[in-house]
């Protein structure tokens, strides 16, 4: 994201992309040069504290930077930093709590006894809604909650791994929200328009979820390797055509169901949805495995392959890449391809897996919550598994919260978010935790 | 469960302050106790109603909180036990609607058309639990699903009537939130009545933003700036009565109306001039919509007499929907009189109050 914040004016590189792609060397250095020029003026600015602006690297990758580099350590202190917070928003939040503290000082007791409770109420309900539920009597009811957590991670953990990918390249990638919903799209329309035998129809349901959203992830890689157009801004803006898009297919008819004019798709055929894992009993489906799937290969290209270390050095240094020879062009039109690829397999989990069917709500807030499940996982899969599995029981414990616990689901977006704010301020979670500083890791993250 | 515990637990703290006499939250609390044991006598009806929002959640000032506003008041009356769930998100519907079926609910109510799908799944797989569902209607019937709907068209029928008879310029604006039948069935009715006053009264009234398949949205229920515009639009076209049909970015199109000066808004859903006080001084009249009664006396049916599949649906005629009373001296007489022929006609069905008939 941040070689485009210095602008390239006339930028010769954009313009004959074939050609420099086969003249690499001399191209690169050139436009190195050009911007070299320019770089004294974001440093002069931005001042000193980041220790990455020493390195050369602008300050906005510095910041993106530190946070994928924070300590596992600090990711967890963070998760437990918010849900302490969200602790004392419960008690605010719980009548008694608030009638006891009314007279807290003739009967102090109350006070905490009420405290207790809601406490004690909120955090079994969220670990009943996510984990496990030791009041059920069978089994199936015993673990149905972690099985709803898996169902509910699996949409993040397909959209994250996408955006994590983008991260790493340097890319950061808003749309995931946008190509999710063009994936689900295009997924529920073969879902429900065409009616073919069973694994062929979900293959080319999902298949077709995939190529919906790394067509529009391609939009912004396209204009950002061609232009320079900033993809925070394009992706953002695709985000809303594509919801508006959608919702204007909606309410065509061979968008909705016969009979009725609710901007509702039909239900997508049984041939064309994921197989549910394990059983009736479940929500969980194939999606989930396929996920997982994706997890390693999202590793295995970052880490194992050419075209990932090609990636990870556009992400690392984008000129330097360009110096050593790599089409920097090529790579973030690939990772925006990628990544859209990834989202809109999020969408074909939401519309043949859960939902079946394709409404303007069928993203919801997938796509953003998968940039924080990405940051929170440090853009590595199997960080990404953890939080969205981590999201997933959020998500999941959203209804035994509300209904058992009494509280509004709300508090389950501010542990969310909480959990955000400290994981891009490492140095406040090192401080009240104490932890000491580290060494500074970077030649490991690159 | 949860909730009997801490209803112990207040319980067991009102005990122990009473015990600690003349402390001074004495008063407050004993009288907490006395409501509690009320409540709890009440409880012996051992009923409990419980209702899922769709994404919109209940405070959208639209018909999720006028369906939750019905089911406190159920609590409150009644003595039912209540339980909701808020969805923020599509994938929300059906574990709400599982958690609720768990934690023992007797009725649940869903609110909204989104909702359909997932409703009529957990009616099938909980044949013991009753369901209703506002605003949306089943080809099938379901054995205990009870559908809610309204003919809200009947009501703006009435309402756009009025307003025509009104409107000094001849030029009346709706706008829409987005083009959905709940939405767009007030517009028609309102469109319906501007021109009924044309045919009777000889006017050349026009309507803005709805011919009677298309028209104006906003395409959201959130941004009030959008209805500001939009009202705005209107205002410049020559329009002096607007009636926006999108829940909160209605407030919006009062805040236009009311800085233009001498023009009057039609309020929905529910009666402006309590819901949004601020604005009375320009509410020409309200269409009602009245999902809260709707919500409460499917709440007293089920828990009385007993559940029904039976469709409620809300017509001039019960009183589920209708409009609000007008400022003194707004409405010209010869049209309040004529409103009351043509509310008799729609209750006999003399009177078609849309556009397509």
């Amino acid at each position: 994201m941040s070689d485009s914040t210095a602008p390239r004016p006339g930028d010769d590189d954009a313009g004959n992309d074939k050609a420099a792609s086969d003249t690499t060397a001399g191209g690169a250095a050139a436009d190195g040069a050009a911007v070299e020029t320019q770089t004294p003026k974001p440093e002069g600015t931005g001042g000193p504290t980041s220790p990455a602006d020493t390195e050369g690297a602008p300050r906005s990758q510095s910041v993106l930077r530190q946070i994928l580099e924070s300590s596992t350590l600090v990711v967890v202190m963070a998760v437990v930093a918010a849900l302490l917070i969200a602790g004392i928003l419960i008690c605010f939040a719980d009548e008694d709590v608030r009638a006891a503290a009314g007279y807290f000082f003739s009967q102090p007791g109350d006070t905490f006894s009420a405290i207790g409770d809601a406490l004690g109420g909120a955090y079994s309900a969220i670990f009943q809604g996510a984990v496990v539920n030791f009041q059920a009597n069978d089994f199936v009811g015993f673990i149905k909650p972690f099985t709803q957590t898996l169902t509910m991670a699996t949409p993040l953990l397909f959209a994250g791994l996408g955006l994590g990918i983008g991260f790493r390249a340097g890319l950061f990638n808003i749309g995931a929200q946008g190509q999710l919903l063009i994936g689900a799209t295009l997924g529920a329309y073969i879902g429900f328009a065409f009616h073919l035998p069973f694994p062929i129809h979900l293959l080319l349901a999902v298949v077709g979820a995939a190529l919906g959203g790394a067509v529009w992830g391609f939009i912004p890689g396209f204009l950002k390797a061609r232009t320079g157009a900033h993809e925070v801004i394009v992706t953002i803006m695709l985000n809303y055509i594509a919801l508006y898009l959608v919702a204007y297919l909606l309410t065509r008819e061979a968008f909705q169901r016969e009979g009725s004019n609710n901007p509702i798709s039909p239900i997508v055929d049984e041939s064309a949805q994921y197989p549910l894992l394990l059983g009736d009993n479940f929500n969980l489906h194939w999606g989930f495995v396929l996920a997982l799937g994706g997890a390693w290969f999202a590793w295995w290209l970052m880490e194992r392959s050419t075209l990932g270390f090609e990636l990870r050095a556009v992400g690392a240094n984008s000129h330097a890449a360009r110096t050593a020879g790599m089409n920097v062009s090529k790579a973030y039109i690939l990772v925006m391809v990628i990544a859209g690829a990834f989202a809109g397999l999020a969408g074909s989990a939401q519309v043949l897996g859960t939902e079946k069917v394709l409404t303007t709500a069928t993203a919801g807030s997938i796509g953003f919550d998968a940039i924080t499940v990405a940051l929170l996982g440090r853009s590595r899969p199997l960080g990404t598994v953890f939080a969205a599995i981590l999201f997933g029981g959020l998500r999941a414990a959203g209804p035994t919260l509300q209904v058992q616990a009494g509280l509004p689901v709300d508090i389950v977006l501010v542990i969310q978010a909480l959990i955000v704010l400290f994981i891009a301020a490492p140095p406040l979670i090192r401080s009240m935790f104490r932890l000491p500083a580290p060494t500074h890791e970077k030649e490991v993250a690159a | 469960m949860r909730n009997s515990i801490r209803i112990g637990a207040v319980a067991a703290a009102s005990a122990l302050v009473l015990a600690a006499c003349g402390s001074a939250p004495e008063e407050e609390t004993s009288a907490e106790s006395t409501t509690d044991a009320t409540t709890e006598a009440a409880e012996s009806i051992d009923f409990k109603a419980c209702m899922v929002s769709d994404a919109g959640g209940f405070d959208d000032a639209s018909f999720n909180e006028s369906a939750y506003n019905g089911l406190v008041r159920a609590g409150d009356e009644l003595g039912v036990e209540i339980a909701q769930a808020e969805s923020t998100a599509e994938s929300d519907y059906g574990p709400n609607l599982e958690a609720q079926v768990a934690a023992g609910c007797d009725l649940i109510i869903t609110v909204g058309f989104l909702l359909g799908d997932a409703t009529a799944e957990a009616a099938a797989n909980n044949p013991d639990v009753n369901f209703a569902i506002v605003d949306f209607g089943y080809d099938e019937p379901i054995e205990n699903v009870k559908p809610m709907f309204f003919e809200t068209d009947e009501a703006a029928f009435l309402a756009g009537y009025a307003a025509a008879g009104a409107s000094q310029t001849g030029t009346l604006g709706t706008f829409g939130g987005v083009n959905i039948p709940t939405v767009s069935i007030f517009m028609d009715g309102f469109l319906a009545g501007a021109n009924k006053y044309n045919e009777d009264m000889g006017g050349s009234v026009s309507v803005l933003g709805w011919d009677g398949s298309d028209g104006s949205f906003t395409g959201d229920f959130d941004d009030q700036t959008k209805g500001q515009n939009t009202t705005q639009g209107f205002l410049d076209q020559g329009a002096d009565i607007v009636m926006p049909v999108a829940g909160p970015v209605g407030l919006g199109a009062a805040s236009a109306v009311q800085s233009a000066g001498d023009a009057w808004l039609v309020g929905v859903d529910s009666d402006w001039t309590e819901s949004a006080p601020e604005y009375a001084d320009i509410i020409l009249t309200s269409v009602l919509k009245n999902i809260s009664n709707a919500v409460f006396d499917t709440i007293d049916q089920a828990a009385g007499d007993g559940f029904t599949n039976e469709p409620y649906v809300g017509t001039l005629e019960n009183e589920g929907v209708g409009i609000a009373e007008f400022p003194e001296g707004v409405v010209p007489e010869e049209v309040t009189a004529e409103l009351e022929t043509l509310r008799e006609g729609i209750i006999a069905g003399e009177i078609e109050p849309s556009t397509a008939g």
